[in-house]
């Protein structure tokens, strides 16, 4: 007989157990488990072609694993449809940019709410009445949570196709927070920016995990954004989790140094390292 | 920069027309349209008719092919379908006007949920085949099942009434068809300001994120060939009661055409590109007929030999129009109220 305990444990934010991922002869991702506990900051790290973004697709519903399950506060996702997951709480932002070119940054906001929407064909076409109300309730909470915090008041009404990279990127943050999200996958989200860019960024998801309370899962390359934001440190390569704990933990492990070296890109680890410590220096 | 009104209310931000200059433009053509069966000829009257019921139709292609990407070859049938259903109604049962021609278009856009299904697996040109394929068979039906829909020969009805009043002459199917056309216009603008159209748009610009960002594909793709379609049956049965005779050749594959060259032209994944097209596309073959039958009057053998220089020169015009304006005539439209709007003294 199993000892009842007396406080059940929260369930993990997100538990993956055992996710398996071929293409082909590629293995992609293989046994992959972890967990992430609600209002943390996960990272997910590991050189190129380590199978980050795969682990993304899997969780968000693109691929389905081969193997394993994942679970969402408890309830298991993997059989879902992508549109059913993102209704539970999961959104996410691309590594290459998904943005709806030709609509308008408040168009690609208003997208992101389209599963919590309840406006019918019909209440659409006749738009007065419940459509309208619900519109104008959206337009303007996205206004004032999400607009003015991100601070893109100044492009509402501009074509994302227009923008610099830096703020496509805000604007999928955006789009991701208009989902109503639990659980946020961030695949990227610096990627290509400048300094300044990138500590704006790393504002804006700090706090999205203490104003919000999302739980965030993130994948990059810039150590110091990953030092400093994480709260756990995942690191993958080939497909398998090969260090996981806390950042100062993770940046110690020679394994982790090591699959740097194998894939070459250890100098470049080395300075991203190094630049995480200066940007700590710096905020402390 | 916009100047001489500022927003007042993010309703007013969300409003369909958001300048003095936009309502002003709407109230004169409603005006115009208004005035036109008293003063002008029968002949203007039934073109205007004509260009109302392409309206609906062009709108109906526009949203599945311009907004949601889906592209269709089929949408004459879809008229077919609402139009046969509206002749059935009318010459047989007897059922008033408005419910026939909501029955049309419910019948049409269930007959497009059905066409719409392949629209999972198969976009671009091969939908674009599936749709012709669905059209042949529909045409197949219209021409086979002689029972119900009177065979080669067709079926012909009598005229809608009104209060007992028989709609038989474009003069009094002007008031019916026009404010039909208004109202499904202003629908399909309205359902580009909701979660539905924007739901459309996504599909068309990426569907694989479309979907992770949590819009269900094949529900909002049914969604849209229901709509399109429903569009098509209105627009059909309408033109049932404008020409009271159906027949199988009536919604041939080149109308279909007709339609797609419409909302290109018009302006694809547009509103008013749609109307805009339907004119265009109705208007100048008029136009250029009136041209000839003029020439007529100084060159007696004009009609025999600048017939055929006609469809050359409509053909022509199309062709000008995708180079010179991709985006259509409501991209030209749209310059010009940029031009107003830089205008530094208000309209
Ligand atoms: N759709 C696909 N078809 C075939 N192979 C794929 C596909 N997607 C990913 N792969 C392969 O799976 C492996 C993992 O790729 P993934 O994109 O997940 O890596 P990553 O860790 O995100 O890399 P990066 O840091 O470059 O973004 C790679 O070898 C890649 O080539
Ligand atoms: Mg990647």
């Amino acid at each position: 007989m199993r000892p009842r305990s007396v406080v059940s444990e929260p369930a993990p934010a997100l538990a993956v157990a055992g996710v398996t991922l071929s293409f082909g002869g590629v293995r992609a991702l293989h046994d992959v488990s972890f967990e992430v506990q609600p209002g943390s900051i996960t990272s997910v790290i590991g050189p190129n072609g380590a199978g980050k973004t795969s682990l993304f697709n899997c969780i968000s519903g693109f691929y389905r694993p081969a193997a394993g399950s994942i679970r969402l506060f408890g309830e298991r996702i993997d059989r879902w449809s992508p549109p059913r997951r993102a209704r539970h709480g999961l959104a996410r932002t691309f590594q290459n940019i998904a943005l709806f070119r030709g609509m308008t940054v408040l168009d690609n906001i208003k997208l992101g709410r389209h599963a919590h929407l309840e406006t019918s064909l019909v209440d659409a076409l006749v738009y007065y009445g419940r459509a309208r109300r619900e519109e104008v309730a959206l337009r303007a909470e996205i206004e004032h949570r999400i607009i003015d915090f991100l601070e893109i008041d100044h492009i509402r009404k501009a074509p994302v196709g227009a923008l610099a990279y830096g703020l496509q990127k805000r604007v999928e943050l955006a789009r991701a927070l208009a989902m109503r999200p639990k659980i946020l996958l961030l695949d990227e989200p610096v990627a290509g920016m400048n300094r300044e860019e990138t500590e704006d960024m790393a504002r804006f998801i700090l706090d999205v995990k203490a104003d919000w309370g999302v739980t965030i899962l993130m994948v990059d390359h810039d150590m110091g954004l990953v030092m400093d934001l994480s709260d756990h440190v995942l690191v993958l390569n080939f497909g398998e989790v090969i260090a996981r704990g806390r950042p100062a933990e993770v940046q110690d492990d020679p394994t982790v140094v090591a699959a740097y070296l194998g894939s070459g890109d250890v100098e470049s680890l080395r300075r991203r390292f190094a630049g995480g410590s200066d940007r700590g220096a710096e905020a402390a | 920069m916009r100047i001489g009104h500022a927003k007042e209310s993010y309703a007013a931000d969300e409003a369909l027309l958001d300048s003095p200059f936009q309502w002003t433009m709407l109230a004169l053509m409603i005006a115009g349209l208004a005035a036109l069966p008293l003063f002008g000829d029968p002949y203007w009257v039934y073109l205007v008719c004509l260009i109302a019921i392409h309206v609906i139709g062009a709108t109906g292609l526009n949203i599945l092919t311009g907004f949601t990407g889906l592209v269709s070859l089929g949408h004459a049938a879809f008229l077919g379908v609402g139009a046969y259903t509206v002749a059935v109604l009318e010459a047989r049962i007897g059922t008033p006007f408005p419910v026939n021609l909501l029955a049309g278009g419910l019948a049409a856009a269930a007959v497009g949920l059905v066409v719409g299904l392949p629209s999972l697996r198969v976009k671009g040109l091969y939908l674009a085949i599936a749709t012709i394929a669905a059209s042949v068979i529909l045409h197949f039906v219209f021409l086979h099942w002689a029972s119900l829909t009177g065979g080669p020969a067709g079926l012909s009805l009598p005229p809608a009434t009104l209060f007992g009043v028989a709609l038989d002459t474009p003069f009094a199917l002007y008031w019916l068809i026009l404010p039909v056309a208004g109202v499904m216009v202003l629908g399909a603008a309205n359902l580009f300001r909701t979660r539905v159209g924007r739901a459309f748009i996504a599909i068309r610009d990426r569907d694989i994120s479309a979907e992770l960002i949590g819009i269900p594909l094949l529900k909002t793709k049914l969604m849209s060939f229901g709509i399109s379609s429903f569009y098509a049956g209105v627009a059909g049965g309408l033109w049932a009661y404008f020409f009271r005779v159906v027949t199988p050749e009536s919604f041939p594959l080149i109308m279909s055409i007709f339609f797609l060259a419409a909302i290109i032209v018009g302006g694809l994944g547009s509103i008013l590109g749609g109307v805009l097209g339907a004119v265009f596309m109705t208007l100048v073959p008029e136009a250029l007929k009136l041209g000839v039958g003029l020439l007529s009057g100084v060159l007696p053998d004009a009609v025999a030999i600048l017939a055929p220089v006609r469809t050359v020169v409509f053909g022509a015009l199309i062709i000008g129009f995708l180079i010179f304006e991709p985006l259509g005539l409501a991209e030209i439209w749209r310059r010009f109220r940029r031009l107003q709007h830089l205008w530094p003294f208000r309209t």
